[in-house]
C-alpha cells in the first residue's frame, strides 16, 4: 500500500481526518523551509505536499502564485528539492508529495525524475496541468518507482470520468472543493456533499479535500464523507503573518 | 495520429477541471459547426460583417523597387481591423448556440480583444477581456475601442505583464465561470480543440487566396507564402490550403525582438524547444529547468512564448520554413509600406512584409502573397516614440 494511504488510514483508525499541509519549496526561506515541515510533522501532518515551482501555475491562486514565484526568485529548483529531501529520508513520519506542473518535470527528464523520487522518499506526486488522457507516459514513469500519481477530481466531474481516474488509482484522491483556483474561501460550496458522496462509491482510496480551506470546522458537515483535508494558503498567509506552523496545526489536532 | 495530437505536438494539457467545458466544446464542433443552421449564419456575417472575401492587391511599387511581385492578402480590411474577427464570430455564435453567454478572451495586441468584442455586441453576449498591464498601455486605441463597445477589460499585473499572463488569468477565470461562459481563444494554439477550431475559422484566408491568385495569374500558384507567427492564426489561416501544394514555399516569421545576441524574442520555433504551457505540447522559450522565460517584441501580438502545436510540427516534417525579423527590420517595412503603398500595416504583419525586403536577392523574379494580417492604426503610440 502507498504510504500516503497508510498514513491517512493511521489517523481515521484514530477518528481524525489526514491532514495534508501543503507549502511550495523554499517557502518562507531555504533554511525555513525544512523547519516549517519539521514542525509539520511533529504536529502530526499525514501527507506533506511539497511545491515545485512553476512560473505559470494556472491552477493556482495568488498567494500561492506569489509564494511559489518567490521561491522561484530564490532559485529553488527540483535538483533543490531532491537534494533536501535525500538528506533528510527516514527523518518524517508524514508521506511525502510533490505538487506541479507538467513543464519542469519534463525537462527534469521523467525517468531521472522518478528515480530521484524514490531516492529522496517521496511517495506521490501531482500534476496540477495533466488530466487522465494525457497522464500514461507520467504513470509509466514513476510508478515502478513506488510513486502514486495522485488524481484530482471536482464538483464538475462526471461520474465516468472519476471511475476513469479510479480504475488504478493509488495514495488517495485529491477532491477540489471549488470551482476555480487555490485559494481561501470563507465558505464552500453547497454541492460538495453531494458529489463527495458519489467520490466515496467510486474510489477504494482515502479521498481528501482540498483548495478554499481555511479551519477544520468547515469540515464537520462532511464528516463521513472524507478521510484527509489538505490546506496551503491559509497556512502560507499564517506564516507569512510571522507565526509557525505548529501554531497552525494546533486546531486540527 | 493520436486525438488533439499534430505529430509530437498538442494534447490537452490543463487541470482536470477545465476536461468537462473542453470536451463540451469538442462536442459542439461535432454537432453545432456542421449543422446547416451554423454555417448559414457564419457564412451570413462573413459576408455582411466582416467583409469577406477580403481582396487580393498587388503591390506594384514595392514590386518594382524589389525586382519581385508582391502580394498582400488584405485581413487588415476586416470589420475590425484584423483576421482575428473571422474566429471570434465563429467561437461567439458557436457559444452562443451552446447556449453560452459570456465570451472571455485573452489579448496581446488588442485586436482579438476588440474581436470579441464585437462579435459579443453582435450576438448579444458579453465580453470579459484580460490583458497584459504592459499592453494595456502599449495599446491603448484598442482598450478605448474594447471599453466603448462594452466589453470588461482585466488589466493583468502577474508576471511579465503580457499575453502568456493574460492566458493564465483568463483560464483561472474559465476554471471558475465555465458554466455561461465560452473561453473564446484567440490563436490557434492551447489545449485540443482550439488549434483546430481556430485554423477552421482562420482557414477562409487561404482559402480565398489561394482562388483570388490564381484568377489574377493564369492559374498559377505563388511561388512563396509568408506570415507572422505570434501565437500562429493568421498563419494557420494563410497556409492551410497551400500546404499540399509542393511547389509553393510556405514562410512562417516570428519576432526576433530587437535582434541582439541574448534579447528577450518571440521565436519558439526558432529558439525553443520541446515543453508542455497552456494546454499544450509545443515549442517554448524556456529555461534548462522549465521555467517560461519572458519574451519581447515591439508588436504586442506576437509577444509569447509559445507556438500553436500545428506550426511545430508542420517545422519538425520540414514543410514550413521558420524565420526571423527583428523590431527595426519591422518598423522599416511599415514605414516602406506606409510610404509607397498608402497601407499602414500592423506591425505584427509588418514582420511578414519585411521578410520580402530582407529576403528580395533570393526571392528575384519569383511571387511573394503576404498575409497583411491587420491594420496599424492601433500601432501608431508605440511608433510615436520611435520614429
Ligand atoms: C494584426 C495581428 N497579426 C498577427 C497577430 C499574431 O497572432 P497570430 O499568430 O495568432 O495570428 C496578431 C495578434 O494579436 C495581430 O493582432
Amino acid at each position: 500500500m502507498n504510504p500516503m494511504q497508510t498514513k491517512i488510514e493511521e489517523a481515521n483508525k484514530q477518528g481524525k481526518a489526514g491532514l495534508i499541509p501543503f507549502l511550495p519549496a523554499g517557502f518562507p526561506t531555504r533554511d525555513q523551509f525544512w523547519k516549517e515541515l519539521e514542525q509539520l510533522d511533529a504536529a502530526g501532518a499525514s501527507v506533506i505536499e511539497i511545491g515545485m515551482p512553476f512560473s505559470d501555475p494556472v491552477a493556482d491562486g495568488p498567494v500561492v502564485e506569489k509564494a511559489s514565484l518567490k521561491c522561484l526568485d530564490d532559485g529553488i529548483n527540483l535538483q533543490w528539492i531532491f537534494d533536501g529531501l535525500k538528506e533528510r529520508k527516514g527523518q518524517f513520519n508524514a508521506a511525502i508529495l510533490l505538487m506541479g506542473y507538467l513543464n519542469p518535470v519534463y525537462q527534469y527528464g521523467l525517468d531521472e525524475f522518478a528515480a530521484d523520487c524514490e531516492a529522496a522518499g517521496v511517495s506521490g506526486l501531482i500534476i496540477a496541468d495533466m488530466p487522465i488522457e494525457e497522464a500514461g507516459f507520467v504513470k509509466e514513469a514513476i510508478e515502478p518507482h513506488g510513486v502514486a500519481l495522485v488524481p484530482l477530481v471536482g464538483l464538475n466531474t462526471p461520474k465516468e470520468r472519476m471511475k476513469l481516474y479510479a480504475e488504478n488509482a493509488s495514495g488517495f484522491c485529491y477532491f477540489v472543493s471549488v470551482l476555480g483556483t487555490t485559494g481561501q474561501r470563507e465558505s464552500l460550496p453547497t454541492r460538495i456533499k453531494a458529489k463527495l458522496t458519489e467520490a466515496k462509491e467510486v474510489f477504494d482510496i482515502p479521498i481528501a479535500l482540498g483548495f478554499g480551506i481555511k479551519h477544520p470546522d468547515q469540515l464537520t458537515e462532511f464528516d463521513g464523507l472524507l478521510d484527509a483535508a489538505v490546506f496551503g494558503s491559509a497556512l502560507i498567509t499564517h506564516i507569512e503573518d510571522g507565526k509557525s506552523s505548529a501554531e497552525f496545526m494546533e486546531p486540527w489536532k | 495520429m493520436k486525438k488533439g495530437y499534430f505529430g509530437d505536438f498538442g494534447g490537452q494539457f490543463i487541470p482536470e477541471l477545465l476536461m468537462p467545458p473542453l470536451l463540451e466544446l469538442e462536442e459542439a464542433m461535432k454537432t453545432i459547426l456542421p449543422s446547416e443552421e451554423f454555417q448559414t449564419r457564419f457564412t451570413q456575417m462573413l459576408k455582411e460583417n466582416v467583409g469577406r472575401p477580403s481582396t487580393l492587391t498587388y503591390c506594384p511599387r514595392i514590386s518594382e523597387q524589389l525586382g519581385l511581385d508582391l502580394w498582400l492578402k488584405r485581413e487588415d480590411l476586416n470589420h475590425s481591423g484584423a483576421h482575428k474577427i473571422n474566429n471570434t464570430l465563429g467561437q461567439g455564435l458557436l457559444a452562443k448556440m451552446m447556449g453560452k453567454e459570456v465570451l472571455l478572451a485573452e489579448t496581446g495586441a488588442g485586436m482579438h480583444g476588440v474581436a470579441t468584442t464585437v462579435a459579443a455586441a453582435m450576438l448579444g453576449m458579453k465580453a470579459v477581456i484580460y490583458m497584459g498591464a504592459t499592453d494595456v498601455v502599449r495599446q491603448a486605441p484598442n482598450v478605448n475601442r474594447m471599453r466603448l463597445m462594452g466589453a470588461e477589460i482585466i488589466a493583468v499585473e502577474s508576471g511579465t505583464k503580457t499575453l502568456k499572463d493574460a492566458i493564465n488569468e483568463a483560464l483561472r477565470r474559465w476554471l471558475a465561470d465555465q458554466e455561461n461562459t465560452h473561453y473564446c481563444f484567440g490563436t490557434a494554439a492551447g489545449p485540443y480543440p482550439f488549434p483546430d477550431l481556430v485554423r477552421e475559422f482562420q482557414q477562409i484566408i487561404s482559402k480565398e487566396a489561394r482562388q483570388q491568385f490564381m484568377d489574377r495569374n493564369d492559374g498559377k500558384l505563388p511561388d512563396t507564402v509568408v506570415a507572422c507567427v505570434g501565437g500562429g492564426s493568421n498563419a494557420i489561416g494563410m497556409f492551410h490550403h497551400f500546404v499540399p501544394d509542393e511547389s509553393v514555399k510556405i514562410v512562417g516569421v516570428e519576432a526576433a525582438g530587437t535582434g541582439e545576441p541574448g534579447c528577450d524574442d518571440s521565436a519558439p520555433l526558432d529558439h525553443g524547444s520541446d515543453g508542455v504551457l497552456h494546454g499544450m505540447k509545443t515549442k517554448l522559450l524556456q529555461t534548462e529547468e522549465g521555467q517560461i522565460l519572458p519574451s519581447h517584441s515591439v508588436a504586442p501580438g506576437l509577444d509569447y512564448p509559445g507556438v500553436g502545436p500545428e506550426h511545430a510540427h508542420l517545422q519538425a516534417i520540414g514543410r514550413v520554413d521558420y524565420t526571423t525579423i527583428n523590431d527595426a527590420q519591422a518598423i522599416n517595412a511599415f514605414k516602406m509600406l506606409s510610404q509607397q503603398e498608402g497601407i499602414i500595416p500592423a506591425l505584427e504583419s509588418s514582420h511578414a512584409v519585411a521578410y520580402a525586403i530582407e529576403h528580395k536577392e533570393e526571392l528575384q523574379g519569383k511571387s511573394v502573397l503576404v498575409c497583411l494580417s491587420g491594420r496599424g492604426d492601433k500601432d501608431l503610440g508605440i511608433l510615436d516614440e520611435i520614429l
